[in-house]
């Protein structure tokens, strides 16, 4: 907190609404869950690493879906994946957000005609905040889909909380589309 | 030795009528018939002058027009350095080929994709069970006449 | 004093219990499952459950009716050496169609295989380091490999899926900085080589972790078909650019590395990883020599059919890439591919797993399969 002991040094009182230092707070440390399914599990390495350095946005892997906010769909998901990739989402703990990187998670990509084994588009079994494009997606796309669900997380209030699955079943939210 | 050759030798040594065939580019091949088809293989990879030690690529074939199914074993001696396709037919309602799993233990694993995705029965496999798709997947996918299921376990596999 | 009696074995409960890694695990590589059984830490059986990444490429390859359509599938077989899949593909269409490929193509051909070798490698050593809790080694393994990316994507256009080579030649012209960019790669990249065996070759944790760990002897390698760093680290001296070279392989000098268990067995764990960081050198090597000896003009697309007309007829062509032996059995007719099969050297070598895992414990498990360096998408295609 050293910028802000700086700033604030002679009274240490910063009024803020309660909302907005709650979505300050999830947005800053999006912790994503480390598990990569195909292609783009490599380019999501790659993002997490020297060079596109996810750490800077407080975006840190971790190996449980029990500690993640938010889980990359990387990847082609197939028949066989599809319930496990559910049972991963169930797995954590809400607020919990949903990112589907590159064109096989979004619709089934290439494998959308005789890829009999392949699920087309994982919102078909959990619900999507943003869909970012690709095939696969560069590093700076997913940084901005990241930056996408940060800016959507600011906006979240408490009188009115993000939809859980439960409730969202009547009407879907809009989903963000990446550029 | 080169396909002719490796034919030829079999013939005089093991009296055999095996004969290569040859298409109009790529490699040619030999046909044995499923009940020899262990006893060929192991005098493949035994044989002194043979010695076939490296099971390269084993595949299933579906034979649409001839309503037949069939396996072609890709096998490379490390030592000879030379090369033999082998190929294996059999009818459509009785798909039954003899394993080579005992011989190549590489098989395992090709004769189980055969059979998930042909639906070739190998037997003498020690776990003939699929192992791309799941358990419960209906049909084998690799047929041309395969049908896509509309859902798998309540979950749509269309678009 | 009562004598001290020690506890009776008969009163510890001595069974087996299995467990469950993956599909969803960091250190599986993918979505591979195992299903572990274990006596306390010792493991005793492994059973391999794949195809969570089944794409259904050779339904694809033969239902797109044309060869020349098949090759971004291809890429998407083993999406770390993409390279190597569109190679070993569009070879064995040459092959089929008798085509003559230009100098200069082959020469590209060879740089781009090369230089996507050590990317692939460096990304099996990183990963490899990180399975066995080494972090810093992936970090620096990544800039390398950006550095390479950026060349291929300079290429190409693409970073990791490149969709470059076609049946009898490239799919645009090289652009004119691709000589110098890759010779500057190829100085900066040499010291770091030794930088990376500081981090991690001759760490004493690593070696620990890595050393008379999963023993792989030849002959079972063998008899499983092993190929690539799997084989070599066994101490076969078995690499087709060597020993059944394709395209223009013969024309240049490089040794082939092979495991000879200076830190523990011959064919553990650290064997198949010295293979890799040795080969990066062999690589270096072969593109030094194809950037001398490449022709400076000449049309890459010379050689490309405007329509592919099929022949009747079969060909199975393997090559080598990062991982080992990659085969295309291609059956054609007359009116195009009717089967391709994607013999991945992935799919074979992981097929060893059950045999060298016996014994070991469950953190030796994740050397093991991470020394193996499975690409997922090669071993379900």
């Amino acid at each position: 907190m050293g910028l802000l002991d700086k700033k604030y040094h002679d009274s240490n009182i910063i009024i803020v609404s309660l909302e907005s230092a709650l979505n300050w707070a999830r947005k800053s440390s999006l912790w994503y869950e480390q598990f990569g399914l195909a292609c783009c599990a490599i380019e999501m390495m790659a993002t997490a690493a020297s060079d596109y350095d996810f750490d800077r946005f407080g975006i840190i892997p971790r190996s449980s879906p029990r500690q993640a906010d938010v889980m990359i769909v990387a990847g082609t998901v197939t028949m066989k994946m599809a319930s496990r990739i559910e049972r991963l989402y169930e797995q954590m703990s809400e607020p919990r957000y949903v990112i589907s990187m590159g064109s096989c998670s979004n619709s089934g990509g290439p494998y959308w005609e005789h890829g009999y084994h392949v699920l087309k588009g994982v919102d078909k079994v959990i619900p999507v905040d943003v869909y970012v494009p690709g095939c696969p997606p560069r590093p700076e796309a997913l940084l901005e889909g990241f930056l996408k669900l940060q800016e959507r997380i600011s906006n979240e209030t408490i009188i009115e909380p993000r939809e859980t699955e439960q409730e969202s079943t009547e009407e879907e939210k809009e989903p963000i589309e990446v550029e | 030795m080169t396909t002719e050759e490796i034919t030829e030798y079999l013939n005089r040594e093991y009296g055999g009528n095996l004969d290569p065939t040859y298409a109009e580019a790529g490699d040619s091949w030999i046909t044995v018939s499923p009940s020899v088809l262990r006893e060929v293989a192991k005098t493949l990879r035994d044989d002194k002058n043979l010695q076939f030690n490296n099971l390269m690529c084993l595949s299933g074939i579906h034979y649409q027009k001839e309503n037949e199914l069939g396996v072609a074993y890709h096998l490379h001696s490390t030592i000879h350095d030379h090369k033999l396709v082998m190929k294996v037919r059999v009818p459509e309602d009785n798909p039954v080929v003899p394993s080579v799993e005992s011989l190549w233990k590489t098989a395992n694993w090709h004769e189980r994709e055969a059979y998930d995705l042909v639906g070739i029965t190998f037997r003498g496999h020690p776990g003939l069970l699929r192992i791309l798709t799941p358990q419960d997947w209906e049909g084998h996918p690799l047929r041309k006449d395969y049908e896509q299921q509309e859902s798998y376990r309540n979950v749509s596999t269309g678009i | 004093m009562a004598p001290v009696t020690s506890p009776q074995p008969a009163a510890i409960e001595n069974r087996t219990m299995t467990i469950n890694m993956g599909p969803q695990h960091p250190s599986t590589h993918g979505v591979l499952r195992l299903e572990v059984t274990v006596d306390g830490e010792v493991v005793t059986k492994v059973k391999p459950d794949i195809g969570y990444l089944h794409r259904c490429f050779e339904k694809y390859a033969e239902s797109l009716g044309d060869y020349a359509k098949v090759v971004p599938y291809t890429d998407r077989i083993d999406y770390v050496s993409a390279l190597h899949q569109e190679m070993g593909y569009v070879i064995a269409v040459e092959k089929l169609l008798e085509l003559e490929v230009p100098e200069r193509v082959e020469y590209m051909r060879v740089i781009l295989a090369e230089l996507q070798r050590i990317a692939s490698h460096l990304l099996g050593i990183g990963t490899f380091g990180l399975d066995l809790g080494a972090f810093t080694p992936f970090l620096y393994c990544f800039i390398e490999r950006e550095n390479i990316l950026r060349i291929l994507e300079k290429v190409s256009g693409a970073r990791l899926l490149y969709n470059y080579l076609c049946v009898g030649g490239l799919m645009r012209d090289i652009p004119t900085d691709f000589t110098s960019d890759t010779w500057e790669f190829v100085t900066s990249f040499r010291p770091k080589i030794k930088e990376l065996n500081d981090l991690l070759t001759t760490n004493s944790i690593f070696i620990d972790r890595t050393a008379n760990i999963g023993v792989l002897p030849a002959e079972v390698a063998l008899n499983y078909s092993a190929s690539g760093p799997m084989l070599r680290g066994s101490g076969v001296s078995w690499d087709l650019r060597k020993n059944d070279p394709y395209s223009i392989y013969d024309r240049f000098e490089f040794n082939v590395p092979v495991g000879q268990g200076e830190m523990g067995t011959v064919g553990d764990c650290w064997d198949r990883y010295i293979v890799r960081v040795r080969e990066m050198e062999e690589s270096l090597k072969i593109i030094e020599q194809a950037l001398d000896q490449m022709p400076g003009e000449g049309d890459v697309k010379e050689a490309v059919p405007r329509r592919i007309r099929s022949k009747e007829g079969e060909v199975y062509v393997r090559t080598e890439t990062p991982r080992g032996e990659l085969g295309y059995y291609i059956i054609s007719e007359k009116s195009g591919p009717y089967r391709i099969k994607a013999r991945t050297p992935s799919f074979v070598n992981l097929s060893i797993l059950p045999a060298i895992s016996k014994g070991a414990l469950v953190a030796d498990l994740v050397a093991i399969v991470g020394s193996i360096d499975i690409v997922l998408g090669g071993v379900d295609r």
